[in-house]
Parts: C-alpha cells; structure tokens; sequence
C-alpha cells in the first residue's frame, strides 16, 4: 500500500487543527485503516496529549530525523487502536530542526507502511507550516466561524494555491447554530462564499471534545457526541464516502440551505 | 571572487543584494549562487536577496526550491527580475516583487493613466497577503478578499467584490478611478486621498469611486449612459 499524506492546517492558532487530526486519525484506525500521525509543532507538542500518549514517548521525529533512533522506535502505538500511531514533535527544539526535505524524506519511508499519514501543522506561514504541507497530497484546512479565523485561512489557501498544491478541502470548526440563526455568527453559507473551496464538514460547538481533549480521549469515541459524529463523517468523506451533512438544527432550515449548498457542488 | 565564478554576480543595491546571472541552464546558476552563499555565510548572513535571471524561465516549482534553499541559509528571496512573462507571472504568485523599487522622477509628470496604455489582467481571486503592484491599470476577473492589495498607477477595474485595499493612481494621478460589481473595501485610495468610509451593503450594486469637483473621494452608483 501507499499512504495518503493528509496535512491539516490553518493559518490561525487555536481554531482545533490538533483535536481535528486526533479525531480524524482515530476514526479512520476505527474504520479498520493503518494511520501515522505527525505531530508537526516542533517545540510546542501537544497532540501526544489530547492522544493520551504523552507518558509513553521515548523517541520523537528530531531523533528520527538526525538518526537517533530508526523510524520504527519512534512510532508511538495508540492505546486502544493497534493499527494508528503517532510520530511526535520534539518539545526541546524549535522548528529550526526540520527541512521541508526532511519531511518528505520522512513521509516516503512511512508511505508504505500506512493508509493514511496525518501531519499537524503549526499555527502560522513560516516555516513550520511550510515543513508540514512540503510532503502533503492533501490539504485540509480547518477554521472557526470568526472574521479573523476566517481570513487567516484565506491567507493560506493563497499559499497553497501559490505552492500549486491544488485546492484545499474546508473543516468548518466549532459552529453553534443557535448563534448563527440569530445572525451572532457567520454561516457556513458565509465563509464558503468568502473562501471558495470545498467543504468536507462542518463540526458543532460541543463541550465534549474539550473534555475528551484532556482525557486523552478523542471525541469520535464517543457514540453519543455531535462533534464525535461530524469528525466521524468527515473521516468517511476522506476514504471516499459520500455521507450527507448532519441535520444539527432539528429544525433543520439552516441546514437544509447547507445542504442544498453543497449538494449543487 | 567574481572572476572565479562568472556565472554569478553578486553586488550591492539599494535594497539588498542583486545577483545577476550569466547564461546557462537554471540548475547550473542555482548551484553557482548556492556555491557563492555557501562560500561567505557570513556575508550573506540575513540578506535580502533579489535575482536578474535574464530570459531565464522559471516555473513556481524552480523558485519555491531555490527560496527554500535560501531560507535554509538565512537569505531571504525577495524580487526576481526577468524578460520572460512565464517567470514574472512566477514571482507575483509567489508574492515576489518583479522589479527595484527605484525613484522614477520623470514619470511624476502629470500624466493620465490611460498614457501608460498596459493593463495587468488577473483572472483569479485575490486572497488574504497578496499584493499587486502594476504600473498601469489593473483588471481582475475575480474578488479581491479582505487583506489582499492592489496598487495601481492607473485605473482599477474588479469583476467581483471588493473587501481588501485598494489604491489606484498610485504615482499621483487623480484622475484615476476604482470600479467594482460590489465596493465594500475596508480602503480605497486615489492619488493622495484617503477614504475608509465605505459600509458593506446588503444588496451590492456596480459603484464607481473618484475623486469629485471638491476634491474628495467618493463613490457612486454605477448608471452612467
């Protein structure tokens, strides 16, 4: 087999990227495929953490990448899924540490051990985030129904436009429909208008994934979680699915409008 | 120095350093300028860097590695200056400039727009962090999304929205207007003139905006004829 590289980014910080590539890496090991994350923040690491994998690291990517260690002792084996991994940042050095060259490298040996390779990418356009797109046949960029969040990510679908990496596909983070309907908060009709890319799913406002975060355990565990089920969704688009966008409205006007949206893709 | 390595002339401009290339194949000058940066690290230590590649032809793949390279080695890749249109086209993807900024008093002769007969045509929205500088008119079939930039010498046209800065007649000339199928930027400017004023509408219809009798910068609906 040869894995897909999947790089998920977007310009401004704290809009989920991390809890994103955890849930989207968990559901597709739950769907039965191989998965390698990537943690790509050197020097800020966090998604050993919202994983629940923090106390087991030995070997980190910088010790692959200066040969310290082979690839294969620095792949962190999940606690509940034997076939999803983790590669994780090092906490000590900065983003100096890596090349864009590095990461390919790094990514060619994965390939064919994996299904899918899932990169993290830091916050902003400097080099962590060019290091973390350099190997990716995809981008996915992930963004908050807010102004600011909103144009950073334009910024980086330029980038990745410029870089001639093709578009990329939108994550719609942390909506709340209820804000939405009485015009508090950008629709998904607005932000898709701005940006003009394709949309692969719209994830609600839900408390569960901050408390999944800090347990260790990714939301898309739980059955019973909104947001678990839309990253759910999203990790069944990524294999090639088609599955209809949630009803999160059970009114289902909004989303009604959404889906007539995205359906006349 | 120099004399050893013909393929590459490094000097001093005003804004940097400018290495000019003798003709060759593009692997053959990148490897010349690479051999010349890696020889003095010291001196190339934080330059900003800009590049006459002559007729050379260089695809976005070509600079994004070379720009790599040079961030590797704390040089940082800032104008590229080339005959070829494929390579310009290049540089202004990559958000590079594609000449020296260099003080052009003869053209500060009040002059029409128009009289500078080039248009830059861009067939795609402009997104957040690009900015377009043209000395002539500028076309663009497409938005231009908050954050994006347009300076202008001439006329500004935009088949779209307009949500980011727009200034045309940059070199002084009020003549100059700015069109757009919905004028909701968060800055226009004319020549000297300054307007911030512009209130995002609900129904967006073709504006126009100018500066008036009076002198200031206004826009207006679009039903001329």
């Amino acid at each position: 087999m040869t894995a897909q590289v999947i790089t998920v980014t977007s310009g401004k910080g704290g809009v989920g990227k991390t809890t994103a590539v955890a849930n989207l890496a968990t559901a597709l090991a739950s769907d039965g495929r191989k998965v390698v994350c990537i943690d790509g923040d050197i020097g800020l690491r966090n998604l050993d953490v919202i994983m629940g994998l923090e106390n087991r690291i030995v070997y980190d990517m910088v010790d692959v990448i200066e040969g310290r260690c082979k690839l294969k002792q620095a792949m962190i084996r999940d606690k509940h899924y034997p076939e999803l991994y983790l590669i994780p940042a090092a906490q000590t050095r900065d983003k100096n540490a890596v090349s864009a060259a590095d990461m390919r490298r790094l990514c060619n040996e994965l390939k064919p051990e994996a299904d899918y390779i899932i990169i993290d990418s830091p916050a902003g356009i400097e080099r962590g985030f060019k290091n973390a797109i350099a190997p990716a046949d995809r981008v996915l960029v992930i963004t908050n129904p807010e102004v600011s969040a909103v144009r950073d990510a334009d910024r980086v679908v330029g980038i990745l436009e410029a870089e001639e990496k093709g578009s990329p596909s939108l994550i719609l983070n942390r909506l709340n429909p209820v804000l939405v309907k009485n015009n508090d908060m950008l629709s998904a009709e607005d932000v898709l208008d701005l940006l003009g890319v394709h949309l692969i799913g719209v994830v609600p406002e839900d408390e569960t994934v901050i408390i999944g975060s800090n347990r260790g355990a990714p939301v898309v565990t739980d059955p019973k979680s909104r947001a678990g089920q839309a990253f759910r969704n999203i990790a069944k688009r990524i294999q090639g699915q088609d599955v209809p966008f949630m009803d999160l409205d059970q009114q289902g006007g909004f989303w009604g409008a959404l889906q007539r949206l995205t359906g006349r893709k | 120095m120099d004399a050893m390595n013909p393929l590459v002339q490094i000097k001093g401009v005003r804004d940097g350093l400018l290495a000019a290339f003798a003709d060759a194949e593009w692997e053959e000058q990148r490897a010349a300028l690479l051999l010349q940066i890696d020889d003095r690290p010291a001196f190339f230590q934080g330059a900003r860097l800009a590049l006459d590649v002559g007729s050379q032809v260089l695809k976005v793949n070509d600079l994004v590695a070379l720009r790599d390279e040079l961030s590797e080695r704390s040089v940082v890749l800032w104008a590229v200056l080339g005959e070829s249109p494929v390579t310009e086209q290049t540089s202004q993807l990559l958000g590079l400039a594609t000449r020296l900024s260099k003080p052009q008093p003869e053209e500060q002769k009040h002059g029409d727009a128009a009289a500078e007969d080039s248009a830059l045509f861009i067939t795609k929205t402009l997104r957040s962090g690009k900015r377009i500088e043209f000395p002539g008119n500028v076309v663009v079939l497409g938005d231009v999304n908050a954050g994006a930039e347009i300076v202008a010498e001439g006329h500004v046209i935009v088949w779209g929205r307009v949500r980011g800065m727009i200034h045309a007649g940059a070199k002084g000339d009020r003549t100059a207007v700015i069109c757009a199928l919905d004028l909701s930027a968060t800055q226009l400017r004319i020549a000297d003139e300054v307007s911030a004023m512009l209130k995002p509408q609900k129904n967006p219809k073709p504006e126009v905006a100018r500066i008036n009798e009076e002198g200031y910068l206004q826009s207006e609906l679009w039903n001329e004829g």
